[in-house]
């Protein structure tokens, strides 16, 4: 189901206009500020809107008491991580090492999502996986997981409300009533709406600011060809600036699976070994890739794709020549495809002051 | 003054009663509301979201191939009566297989006289329609053609492996849409499916559209997968013997009203 914004914005309007006068029914001193998400040009001229939950509108003061949240190492169960420590704003959101760490020293098995354009994930499928609907449920996660903050909710919640700020901040952002962690994840997920990638160079040469040089070129070109990348099947195209389709696939990595990925989740063999195709932007920034982070470089990335295909029973037909190996790109189109891949990624979306702990 | 206030008011009356072609709204017992219901079969055999990845089959050429991904886009469903007046619908139907909530189609314009139709429209889209980037939630589905290859969208994606009986199973990227000539030279693509099945409407009527998948591979040209299997969308060849192969797979299924 696909819905329009601006209608929903309407009834947001209209709704929220014929009750004003409930303010104490509600449960609100100060109604919270609503803060639309500012779309990108370059989405708004050829996606369709992003997806926001029509029962947590963006506001100012969710959006403030998500971003303290996300960065507050009270989350966890020893006060020393936060969700920050494993998606950092200078790797977009993501972390360095293959997998990251909890707060026991346990290592999980995955590696770390960057996070961004998150609310144009129109599937709502979250993780690797895709085992969580919605951003609202994704945050419930990390706080128990014990190969991360290995806390409780119903601690969090006694910590949030003994603090000298959040009481007030939640009152601000959802009215009176308790603190629940239903809020608390509420609160995050407004904050993760707002982090916004839409400003690399490759952006800004479709809004015609700026030129590519011819390697970029001749990279879109081989990312575009079905004859030698055919990155585009999977990974968006200059009409879906995503870079992704935000859909399960099997690349290819492996011919045996220790991870099934979507295939744990739904049960279906059909699905084993498939993960969520992720977005090629910032990866300037989120080094290690793959799901299990067991490429250090691009040009290992490009390298697998080039020869370093296994077969398997669920493996993508768009996988060609994998008998072969894969396409064998010429090393001159294997330089310039990683160029071109390098220019979908965007400074100014790490360096956003917005997206700081401060 | 009177003269002209009531030749004012006969022009506004005209142009307010003057009938949209798109619209063709008249609501009274004469007329039908209808929607289209689209099902897919290999030969007979159903396939749906819950045996796409699961089925076997054996295509006209005798390899047995698996299914593993088929999306489509048609476009301007037309319904034209005995007297030749054609209904034209608004809007295009993207499907994929894999979700099948998009095998229905319910035209937002609607409501055509009672009486005896057939139904014809576009394989993909027709030169007109076919706007590079033009629709966003195409763009959304990665529905897009390379602009190398004519840009627009494509018609069809039909991945899957062939000879899966042997020791060797191949990968199949059976794509439609613009063919290309030579670089920079176009050749448009789409098809005009006209089904003659005559189509009685008494009353708010479902439509049923069967889709055959193994015509793609049988008819007029016999696919044989082991010489074309990919890369086909740079193929010209390939792209033109798609554009005829499709004119089969269509077929009226159940009216129901
Ligand atoms: C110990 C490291 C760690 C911590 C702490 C952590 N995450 Fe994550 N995060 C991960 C890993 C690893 C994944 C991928 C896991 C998977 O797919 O199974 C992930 C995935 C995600 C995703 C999915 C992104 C997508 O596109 O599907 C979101 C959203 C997210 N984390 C948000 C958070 C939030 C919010 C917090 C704090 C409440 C948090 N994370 C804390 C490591 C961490
Ligand atoms: C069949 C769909 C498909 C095609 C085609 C495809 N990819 Fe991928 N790509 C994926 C999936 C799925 C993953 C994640 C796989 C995993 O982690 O298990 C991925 C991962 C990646 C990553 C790692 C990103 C990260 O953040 O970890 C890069 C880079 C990448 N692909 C580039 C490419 C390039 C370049 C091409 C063309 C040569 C290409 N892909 C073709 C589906 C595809």
């Amino acid at each position: 189901m696909k819905f329009n914004f601006t209608y929903l914005l309407l009834f947001g309007f209209v709704f929220f206009s014929a009750c004003e006068k409930d303010d104490e029914d509600n449960g609100y001193v100060n109604r919270p500020t609503p803060a639309p998400l500012e779309i990108p040009q370059i989405f708004s001229d050829n996606i369709l809107d992003p997806v926001i939950p029509i029962d947590n509108p963006q506001t100012v003061e969710g959006i403030a008491l998500g971003k303290k949240l996300f960065f507050d190492p009270l989350l966890s169960s020893n006060n020393t991580q936060s969700c920050a420590h494993c998606h950092l704003p200078q790797n977009a959101f993501s972390d360095i090492p293959r997998f990251s760490i909890g707060v026991d020293g346990v290592p999980g098995n995955r590696n770390s999502m960057p996070l961004f354009n998150l609310a144009w994930n129109y599937d709502e499928n979250f993780f690797w996986d895709g085992r969580v609907f919605s951003l609202e449920h994704q945050a419930l996660e990390p706080v128990i997981n014990p190969v991360e903050m290995h806390n409780t909710w119903e601690v969090v919640i006694q910590r949030l409300q003994q603090h000298p700020e959040y009481p007030n901040m939640f009152t601000s952002a959802f009215g009176n009533g308790p603190i629940t962690k239903e809020k608390a994840t509420k609160a995050i997920a407004q904050f993760e709406r707002t982090l916004i990638s839409a400003n690399s160079k490759f952006d800004r040469y479709l809004l015609g600011l700026t030129n590519l040089t011819p390697e970029e070129e001749n990279g879109l070109n081989v990312f575009m060809d079905e004859e030698r990348g055919d990155c585009f099947h999977c990974h968006g195209n200059p009409n879906n600036p995503l870079w992704t389709d935000n859909a399960f696939h099997n690349n290819g990595l492996d011919a045996t699976f220790s991870d099934l990925g979507l295939g744990e989740v739904t049960g279906d063999p059909a699905d084993n070994g498939k993960f969520r195709s992720p977005s090629l932007r910032n990866l300037a920034f989120t080094a290690p890739y793959m799901h299990d982070g067991r490429f250090f470089t691009l040009d290992d990335v490009i390298n697998h794709y080039s020869e370093g295909l296994q077969d398997s029973p669920t493996i993508d037909p768009l996988m060609k020549k994998v008998n072969e190996g894969g396409v064998q790109l010429s090393d001159q189109d294997k330089a310039d495809l990683k160029a071109f891949l390098l220019s979908l990624s965007d400074p100014s979306f790490i360096n956003n002051p917005d997206f700081q702990n401060q | 003054m009177k003269k002209i206030l009531a030749l004012l008011s006969f022009v506004l009356l005209f142009i307010a009663c003057s009938e949209d072609k798109d619209d063709n709204i008249l609501p009274g017992p004469t007329n039908a509301n209808i929607s289209f219901t689209f099902s897919h079969d290999w030969d007979g055999t159903t396939i749906n979201s819950t045996n796409l990845q699961t089925e076997i089959v054996t295509n006209e050429h005798g390899e047995k191939m698996s299914m593993a991904r088929i999306r489509y886009l048609i476009s301007r469903l037309e319904l034209v009566n005995e007297n030749g007046d054609a209904y034209l619908f608004d809007g295009y139907k993207f499907t994929d297989l894999q979700d099948e909530s998009t095998y229905n189609f319910t035209p937002v314009n609607n409501n055509i006289p009672t009486g005896n139709y057939s139904l014809k429209f576009i394989w993909g889209f027709n030169e007109t329609d076919n706007i590079d980037g033009a629709y966003l939630d195409l763009n959304s589905a990665s529905w897009n053609w390379p602009a190398m290859l004519g840009g627009g969208y494509h018609f069809l994606q039909f991945d899957g492996q062939y000879n899966v009986d042997t020791t060797a199973p191949s990968p199949f990227n059976f794509h439609n849409g613009t063919a290309r000539v030579s670089d920079g030279v176009f050749e448009q693509n789409f098809a005009e499916i006209n089904l003659s099945t005559p189509i009685t409407i008494t009353n708010n009527a479902t439509i049923e559209v069967k889709m055959n998948f193994a015509e793609f591979f049988k008819n007029p040209n016999t696919w044989d997968l082991n010489v074309l299997d990919t890369p086909l969308m740079p193929n010209y060849d390939a792209q033109k013997m798609m554009q005829e192969n499709v004119v089969s797979v269509f077929s009226i299924g159940n009216i129901t009203q």
